[in-house]
C-alpha cells in the first residue's frame, strides 16, 4: 500500500505555501511517532505566533487504516477531497474511521478547540477565524477556496450520543467517491428513525437527489452543478462546475484552458452576447476548417437531445445541460451548418 | 361565550334552578365546536351531559385505544364527523412494529351500524386497507370527507372504490401516507355525474393519473376550492387545469420544470395571473429560478407556501417572497440556507410559522444547510413567530436565547439538531440554556421537542417553567433518571411524553404513576426501562395499558420499547404477538 502524502485542504494552497516553509512539515512517510513530536513543536509554534499561525498537524489530511492515527494525535474532522489537483486518486476512503478516531480522540478534540481557539488563526480572503477553524468539509473550490457559508459542522464533536444503547442500525460500509457526492449513503452508522423525518419525505427527497445526481452530477441548490466534458480524441473526460461561469464566453475560455493541450481551434472572437462568434475567423481557424478539424462545443439535455451550444440564454443552458462533448467540426454537420457556409463563403 | 351568557343565568339569585328545556340545550350547544369546551360543559351537571351528547356531531380521539366503539355510540348517538389518531408519532420514524394495530375496520362496523348517516372520517396513524376503504364506500351513503395522514395499508384500489360509489364526496385529501400506488387509474372512476368535490389532494402519490379525466373532473366541479396534482402533471397540463379553475383557494402544482416554448411560458404566467384567490401553494417539485416567477402575481394573497419539496436555492427564494408580503405560514428546505432565511426576516414581518426541513439528512459530508444564523435572523423580522420547526447541523445556546427574546409568544419549538447529543458548536457547552432560554421566555409554549447535547438542568428547567407544556419530545438526552422525574413533576398539563435513547430508568418511569392518567400517552424506547419496571407499573395503574415491545435478540429484562396510555376500554384485543400487554 502506498504511503499517504499529505495534502492541502484546496484553496488553502496560497497561504499554505507560504506557511510551508517556515513551518517545515514532516515529509509524507514519517511515523506516527514522530509526527506526534512534530505535531507537538506545531502546538509549541503556534502559541507563540498569533494570528496567521496554522497548524498544519491538525488541519492535515491522512490517509491510513483505522486505528493508525497515535492518540495524541488530534485527527481532523470530517474530511473530503475535492478538486481537480489532487494527484493521488485519493476519491475512495472510508469515513468509518473518523467515527472510531472520533470517539476515542473526542476529548482531545475540545481540548484542541479549547487550547488553541486562539491560535487556529487563517485569514484567508478576509473571512473571519472563526468561520475557517472549524476545520472540516471544503467543498467546490471557489474563487479563494472558502466561500464564507463554510461554517463547518463538528461532527467529531458530537457524534457518541448518550444513551447507553442507542439502536445503531449499520449501513453497509460504502466508501463515498468523492466526485459523486449524493450517489452513495454515508458510511456513518444511521440511527433508526433519527433525524426524525417522516418516510415519504426521506425516500422522495432521496429519489429527487439520486435522479439529479444521475442526470447532472451536482447537487441541486448546492451551489455547484459539475458536468462532464468530452474532447473527441482526448484519452480522458474532465469535469467543469457551470455555476463558476456566468455566460458562455468564460465557459468557452476555460474549456480551451483545460483542453489546450489536445489542440483546441482558438475560438477567442466572441460577439458582445459572449456567444462564440461566427465572424472575424482567423486564418488557423480557417485552415483547420479547411482541414475539417473545427471543434464545435456541444452539449446533451434532459432529453438526450445533443445540441449546439449557444443557443438559449445562459440560464436556461445550466438547466438543462447534462454533459458537454466538444465535436470534431465534420461530425458536427447538421448542428452548425451556417458555420461552415460562412467559413465557405469567406474561402 | 355561550357558556358565561348560560351561567348567568343560572345565578345564584334565582331561587329555583332554571331548566332548560332540553332542545334549548341542545341548540344551543350545537353552536359549541371546540372539542375541550365540549368536554368543560358536559362535566357540569346532568342535564348539560346528555344536552352535549345529543347535539354533539364531530368526535375526536386522539388515541383509538382510549375507548371502544361501543363506549363511544352509546355516549353520542348522532356523530357524523369522526377524527381518530392510532399509531404513537414514532411510528412516523420506522420505530414502531408494522403490524402494531390501529386496524380502522372494526370501527367502521360500529359506525355502519351506528352511523350510519357518517359523513367524515379523518384518519392519522391508523392502519386502513382496501376492503375499509371499499367498506366505507358501501355502506355510508352521505359520505362527503376522507382525509387520510401517516396511514398505511391500503392501495389506489381502495380509493378507486371510493371515487366509484361515494356520490356526494365533497373532500379527498390523500396526504403523506404509505399507500400502495399501483396506477392512476383511481381518478377516472369518478362518474361523469359527479359535481360535488371540494377538495382534491392526491400530490403525495406517484403514478400518472389520466390527465384528460382529471381535467374534465375539475371542470365540471364547480365548487372546487382545493387541488393538488402529484408530480406526474406538467407545467402545460397545470396551466389547463388553472384555466379551468381559477376559483382555487389552494393549489399544489405539479412538476414545475419542463422545457416550455414561449408560447406556453406566457399562457402559463397568464393562468396564474387569474387566480386571485390562492392562498395556499405547494407541490412545485423540481422548481427551477426559470419558471418561479409565473407565480408571482398570485401571491399576493398567499398566506400558506410549502416549498418543503423544491429545492431552491437562497436567490430564487428571495425573489419570490418578495411577492408574498401576506405569508404567516412558510415551509422551505435547507438548500436556502441562512441567506435564504435572512430575506424570510426581510420580506415576511407577518409570518408566524415556520418550518425549515433537511434537504439531505444523511450525507454528513456535505456541509451545508441552515445554522443559527439563519433562525437568529427570521427572529429579528418575524417578531410574531409563534410556531418552528428547524432542522439544523449546529447551534448555540446564545443563538436561541436571542432568538427567544426576539419572539416570546412560541408555542410550538421543535428545534432538531440532527447530530445526536451535540454540544452548543462555539462554547463546547450543553444545550441545556438554549432551552432554558425557551421555556423560562415563552410562557405560552405548548410543545416542545429538544435536541443536542442535554444534561438533567434541561428538564429540570422545563419541569419549573414550563407550565403550559401538553407535548414533549426527547431523543439522546439527560443524565439520569432525575430528569424525567422533574418533567413528570412539574408539568402539569403535560399530555404527550414521548422519549427516545435517553437514560431513564424505572425510577423515572414509576414516579409518574399518578400523572399518566391525566396524559393521553407515554412512550419511551431505548432507555434503561426493565420488564418489572414495567409490570410494577401495570400493576400499580389498572387503568393504564401498559404495553411493551420486544425487539429480536434483546435481552430479556429490558423493555426495549413502552408504551403507555390510558384507556376506558381496556386493554386491547389485537395486539401482534410482539407487543406485550402487561
Amino acid at each position: 500500500m502506498s504511503t499517504p502524502l499529505e495534502h492541502d485542504y484546496i484553496g488553502l494552497s496560497e497561504t499554505s505555501s507560504m506557511q510551508r516553509s517556515s513551518e517545515k512539515l514532516p515529509s509524507s512517510s514519517s511515523s506516527s511517532n514522530s509526527s506526534t513530536e512534530l505535531n507537538n513543536n506545531n502546538n509549541n509554534n503556534c502559541s507563540n505566533k498569533n494570528k496567521t499561525c496554522l497548524n498544519f498537524k491538525e488541519t492535515e489530511l491522512r490517509l491510513g487504516l483505522p486505528g493508525s492515527h497515535s492518540p495524541e494525535r488530534k485527527p481532523p474532522h470530517g474530511v473530503s477531497l475535492f478538486g481537480k489537483d489532487i494527484e493521488n486518486n485519493t476519491n475512495g476512503f472510508s469515513v468509518t474511521p473518523l467515527k472510531n478516531i472520533v470517539s476515542g480522540a473526542k476529548r482531545g478534540f475540545s481540548d484542541a478547540i479549547d487550547g488553541s481557539s486562539g491560535n487556529w488563526g487563517l485569514s484567508i480572503n478576509g473571512k473571519s477565524e472563526a468561520d475557517l477553524c472549524k476545520g472540516g468539509v471544503l467543498y467546490s473550490p471557489r474563487g479563494g477556496g472558502l466561500d464564507d457559508k463554510s461554517k463547518i459542522i463538528k461532527e467529531a464533536a458530537g457524534v457518541v450520543p448518550l444513551s447507553p444503547k442507542p439502536t445503531v442500525q449499520e449501513k453497509k460500509n460504502q466508501v463515498p467517491a468523492a466526485n459523486e457526492p449524493s450517489s452513495a449513503p454515508a458510511a456513518k452508522a444511521q440511527v433508526v428513525g433519527w433525524p426524525p423525518i417522516r418516510s415519504f419525505r426521506k425516500n422522495t427527497m432521496a429519489s429527487n437527489l439520486a435522479k439529479n445526481s444521475d442526470d447532472a452530477e451536482g447537487k441541486p441548490g448546492y451551489g455547484c452543478l459539475y458536468v462532464k466534458v468530452s474532447m473527441d480524441g482526448a484519452p480522458y473526460l474532465r469535469k467543469v462546475d457551470l455555476k463558476l461561469y456566468n455566460n458562455y464566453m468564460e465557459l468557452s475560455t476555460a474549456l480551451e484552458k483545460m483542453f489546450s493541450c489536445f489542440t483546441i481551434v482558438n475560438s477567442g472572437h466572441c460577439d458582445s452576447h459572449g456567444f462564440p462568434g461566427r465572424d472575424g475567423l482567423s486564418e488557423s481557424r480557417l485552415m483547420d476548417l479547411l482541414h475539417g478539424s473545427e471543434y464545435v462545443l456541444t452539449y446533451e439535455d434532459k432529453d438526450a437531445d445533443w445540441m449546439l451550444v449557444g443557443d438559449v440564454p445562459w440560464d436556461m443552458f445550466t438547466d438543462t445541460c447534462r454533459r458537454l462533448r466538444i465535436m470534431k467540426g465534420s461530425e458536427a454537420i447538421g448542428l452548425a451548418p451556417r458555420a461552415m457556409e460562412k467559413c465557405k463563403n469567406r474561402s | 361565550m355561550i357558556m358565561e351568557s348560560m351561567r348567568k343565568k343560572e345565578s345564584p339569585s334565582s331561587v329555583v334552578s332554571t331548566q332548560f328545556p332540553d332542545e334549548v340545550l341542545e341548540r344551543v350547544f350545537a353552536l359549541l365546536t371546540s372539542h375541550k369546551d365540549r368536554s368543560s360543559v358536559s362535566l357540569v351537571c346532568k342535564d348539560w351531559y346528555n344536552a352535549e351528547r345529543w347535539s354533539r356531531t364531530h368526535v375526536f380521539i386522539g388515541n383509538c385505544y382510549s375507548v371502544s366503539p361501543e363506549i363511544l355510540a352509546r355516549r353520542f348517538p348522532n356523530i357524523r364527523s369522526v377524527t381518530l389518531k392510532g399509531k404513537p408519532r414514532f411510528s412516523d420514524f420506522n420505530l414502531v412494529p408494522q403490524n402494531w394495530g390501529a386496524d380502522i375496520h372494526a370501527w367502521l362496523v360500529a359506525f355502519a351500524d351506528k352511523y350510519p348517516f357518517l359523513e367524515e372520517l379523518r384518519l392519522k396513524r391508523m392502519t386502513v386497507s382496501d376492503e375499509s376503504l371499499e367498506y366505507v364506500a358501501a355502506n355510508f351513503q352521505n359520505f362527503k370527507v376522507l382525509s387520510l395522514l401517516s396511514c398505511d395499508g391500503f392501495s389506489t384500489d381502495g380509493l378507486a372504490a371510493i371515487a366509484t360509489h361515494c356520490k356526494n364526496l365533497t373532500e379527498l385529501d390523500i396526504q403523506e401516507n404509505g399507500v400502495e400506488d399501483k396506477s392512476g387509474s383511481w381518478l377516472s372512476c369518478f362518474p361523469e355525474s359527479f359535481t360535488s368535490l371540494e377538495v382534491l389532494n392526491f400530490a403525495n402519490m406517484s403514478a400518472e393519473v389520466n390527465f384528460d379525466a382529471l381535467e374534465r373532473l375539475v371542470s365540471r366541479c364547480k365548487s372546487l376550492k382545493a387541488l393538488k396534482v402529484n408530480k406526474s402533471i406538467s407545467l402545460e397540463q397545470l396551466q389547463r387545469l388553472l384555466v379551468c379553475a381559477p376559483q382555487l383557494v389552494e393549489l399544489g402544482t405539479g412538476s414545475f420544470s419542463q422545457d416550455l416554448t414561449t408560447r406556453h411560458y406566457a399562457e402559463l404566467e397568464n393562468a396564474f395571473n387569474n387566480c386571485k384567490n390562492i392562498q395556499t401553494l405547494s407541490g412545485l417539485w423540481e422548481a427551477t429560478a426559470l419558471y418561479l416567477p409565473v407565480l408571482y402575481p398570485a401571491s399576493a394573497n398567499l398566506t400558506f407556501l410549502n416549498l418543503s419539496y423544491a429545492a431552491l436555492q437562497s436567490g430564487d427564494l428571495a425573489k419570490l417572497l418578495v411577492h408574498c408580503p401576506s405569508l404567516w405560514r412558510l415551509w422551505v428546505l435547507d438548500t436556502v440556507e441562512d441567506k435564504g432565511l435572512e430575506a424570510v426576516g426581510s420580506y415576511c414581518p407577518l409570518l408566524e410559522e415556520l418550518r425549515v426541513f433537511p434537504a439531505d439528512p444523511f450525507d454528513e459530508e456535505i456541509i451545508h444547510g441552515v445554522t443559527e444564523e439563519g433562525f437568529v435572523a427570521v427572529s429579528f423580522g418575524c417578531r410574531r413567530l409563534h410556531y418552528v420547526l428547524y432542522f439544523c447541523r449546529q447551534m448555540t445556546n446564545a443563538a436561541v436565547a436571542t432568538i427567544v427574546q426576539n419572539c416570546p409568544d412560541f408555542t410550538h419549538f421543535r428545534l432538531c439538531i440532527m447530530n445526536p447529543g451535540q454540544p452548543d458548536y462555539v462554547t463546547n457547552d450543553p444545550m441545556d440554556e438554549a432551552f432554558g432560554a425557551v421555556v423560562k421566555t415563552c410562557t405560552k409554549l405548548r410543545r416542545l421537542s429538544v435536541s443536542g447535547l442535554l444534561t438533567d438542568l434541561t428538564f429540570e428547567y422545563i419541569g419549573t417553567y414550563a407550565k403550559n407544556l401538553e407535548t414533549l419530545s426527547v431523543a439522546f438526552a439527560g443524565s439520569s433518571d432525575w430528569g424525567m422525574q422533574c418533567v413528570l413533576g412539574g408539568c402539569p398539563k403535560l399530555r404527550k411524553l414521548e422519549i427516545r435513547d435517553c437514560p431513564f430508568g424505572n425510577k423515572a418511569l414509576l414516579s409518574g404513576l399518578e400523572k399518566y392518567e391525566s396524559m393521553r400517552s407515554l412512550w419511551m424506547s431505548a432507555c434503561n426501562v426493565t420488564m418489572n419496571g414495567c409490570r410494577l407499573l401495570a400493576r400499580e395503574m389498572p387503568r393504564l395499558n401498559v404495553e411493551v415491545m420486544k425487539e429480536d435478540g434483546s435481552d430479556d429484562s429490558q423493555a426495549d420499547k413502552v408504551y403507555v396510555y390510558r384507556s376506558v376500554a381496556g386493554p386491547r384485543r389485537d395486539a401482534p404477538p410482539s407487543v406485550l400487554t402487561l
